[in-house]
């Protein structure tokens, strides 16, 4: 097997035991990052840094001073600030941003020794489900069953269609409504949104900064408990970062679920939900059934207004976070006309910067939160997220450990398809996401199966907060009864 | 609810963003597509509940009110399009 298809756990043990240095595994996906320019993945590519740290990471193996990620090789979502690299959100806005500074999470992985491969796209500002909003033009899914090329879902489309596609071991992902979850779901990996507060925010490029949370994205559910522990962190430079220490995630990978009950949220059966989603959410919750899991009807009433509550609530506080955009400090500025003052070089700048999505998302959020709309629609729907959130604490305080729901409501769609569509009809994709990131829970996409088209297919598993340990297990019991194992199939 | 041209031409304005007068039409439409699909909302009984303020029971963390960062301006000016003398610079502000 090409080393770049290892897990992390595979690799983590091999390099321990000697067998394959960090530099192997590296050049590895080096190449198979060079051999993969049809895919769009990579926006940045960085093998000097890769190649220094892959070295740095076998001395410390060899000394014996090797923490899990040690010499792992990682692609990074452009919206992490990364020291001395492109960092640019997918935004022309952004074009040139170089940080004099490394994000939280980043800093993170590289203290316990990972590698850094490049940035990945993403939807510009990572507002978008289908990788098009971005700057670089979109990312291609390396599933495909057809002539067309299919998105590999966002924001983290980049992110998802490299650990795919074995472009890295695995990568860092965000996810404000669904923008892991989704991706993963279309790509046939696994992803998980932890609790708001369990990952630090500082250091990434903020969208909805009450919704943000980084996350893993990975080929394997124990990848997704080893690379969260490492992402995870009490920060003092993030006030939302939760003063709860990070437990070993790995070790809860127990595969008994036995007496756990879990909840299938009856309002999560939409109206023409396709026969294909409805039958892989049926075998999923038979297959938990099987494993000694007590499976439980529930009811998470306010379901249906997830999705505008978050169309207000995200758009809110992007307007206000992309303020800061503003052509003086860092990034962009447009060229200016003779007498143009500083209220046209910001019109100019964020006009010329910002793409259509992203600026109607900054007009929206500035509405809903201008002077006498601020009740009616900001107050309104944050009373509605209080409302969410209830109907998810009563769900726990009966006893429900965990909810299985689909991930997505279709398989990945061709690139181009919803060109014409409303901008609310790509708003949909994160019916089944939306709630958990309003909620602040916990929540895993893992894949589940192929549709009848061979594209790969997700389930939801959604925790109690702050145990990220038990969902992962449960997820766990889920990958192992599902035994997804296709991948695509390499045309690129 | 729907946006006029006149409103989208506001909220483009009070968002610091320049549209063109000929693209205020369609924009105008989508953004009355998005209010339209919020409406939802007002179907919800939301009397006697609070608005959300914070998604986990946290208080926000405090500190002293002691400097604990800075003296880096080179970095800060680094990236900006424009800056002189160790300031950003930025066409005249007061006339």
């Amino acid at each position: 097997m090409s080393l770049n298809k290892l897990t992390i756990a595979d690799a983590r043990d091999a390099l321990r035991k000697g067998d394959v240095t960090s530099v192997e595994i590296t050049e590895s996906c080096l190449a198979a990052i060079d051999g993969a320019g049809a895919l769009n993945a990579y926006c940045a590519k960085t093998p000097e840094i890769a190649l220094d740290q892959a070295k740095a990471a076998d001395v410390r193996l060899k000394a014996g001073d090797a923490p899990a990620m040690c010499g792992i090789p990682l692609g990074i979502k452009d919206l992490f600030c990364t020291k001395g690299v492109a960092s640019q959100a997918a935004s022309n806005i952004l074009k040139g941003f170089k940080p004099e500074y490394e994000s939280t999470v980043t800093q993170n992985l590289w203290d316990a020794g990972a590698v850094m491969l490049g940035k990945l796209s993403m939807d510009e500002f990572a507002m978008g489900s289908s990788n098009e909003t971005a700057c670089y033009g979109p990312v291609v899914n390396p599933w495909k069953v057809d002539d067309r090329k299919l998105t590999p879902g966002g924001s983290s489309g980049g992110s998802a269609a490299a650990v795919a596609a074995d472009l890295c071991l695995a990568a860092t992902g965000t996810d404000t409504g669904g923008s892991i979850r989704q991706p993963a779901a279309f790509t046939g990996i696994v992803g998980i949104k932890p609790t708001y507060g369990r990952v630090s925010r500082w250091g990434v490029v903020a969208f909805a900064s009450s919704l943000d949370q980084a996350g893993p994205m990975t080929k394997s559910v124990r990848d997704a408990a080893i690379m969260l522990e490492a992402m995870a962190s009490v920060d003092a430079k993030d006030s939302t970062s939760a003063d709860i220490p990070v437990p070993n995630f790995e070790a809860a990978l127990t595969g008994d679920i036995r007496g756990k009950k879990i909840g299938i949220p009856r309002e999560y059966r939409m109206d023409g939900m396709p026969a294909e989603i409805a039958k892989i959410w049926e075998d999923g919750s038979a297959m938990l059934r099987e494993a000694g899991a007590e499976i439980v009807d529930i009811s998470l009433p306010h379901t249906k207004y997830a999705l505008p509550a978050y169309y207000v609530i995200a758009p809110a506080e992007a307007s206000s976070n992309l303020a800061r955009y503003d052509g003086v400090r860092y990034g962009h500025r447009a060229k200016l006309a003779a007498g143009d003052g500083i209220v046209e070089m910001y019109e100019k700048t964020r006009a010329e910067g910002f793409g259509p999505e992203v600026q109607r998302r900054i007009m929206i959020g500035t509405y809903v939160l201008s002077a006498g709309f601020y009740d009616a629609y900001y107050n309104r729907a944050r009373k509605v997220r209080a409302l969410i959130k209830r109907d998810f604490d009563i769900a726990f305080a009966d006893g429900i450990d965990a909810i299985l729901t689909p991930a997505t409501p279709s398989s990945a769609f061709g690139l181009g398809e919803m060109k014409d569509a409303d901008p609310v009809e790509m708003y949909l994709n994160d019916v089944f996401t939306v709630t958990v990131n309003l909620a602040g829970l916990p929540g895993v996409s893992v894949p589940a199966g192929l549709d009848s088209k061979g594209l790969p297919l997700g389930l939801q598993l959604i925790g109690r907060p702050w145990a990220e340990g038990d969902l992962l297990n449960h997820a766990y019991v889920l990958e192992k009864a599902v035994g997804f194992a296709a991948k695509p199939d390499k045309w690129w | 609810m729907s946006i006029d041209i006149d409103t989208a031409r506001k909220v483009a304005h009070l968002a610091r963003i320049a549209v063109a007068e000929e693209d205020l039409p369609k924009l105008a439409g989508q953004l009355s597509g998005i209010l339209t699909f919020m409406e939802q909302l007002n179907e919800v009984d939301v009397e006697g509940i609070e608005p959300m303020t914070s998604v986990t029971p946290m208080r926000l963390k405090r500190r002293e009110d002691v400097v604990t960062d800075g003296g880096y301006q080179d970095k800060i000016l680094k990236n900006a399009p424009d800056a002189r003398e160790g300031f950003f610079a930025v066409p005249k502000v007061v006339e």
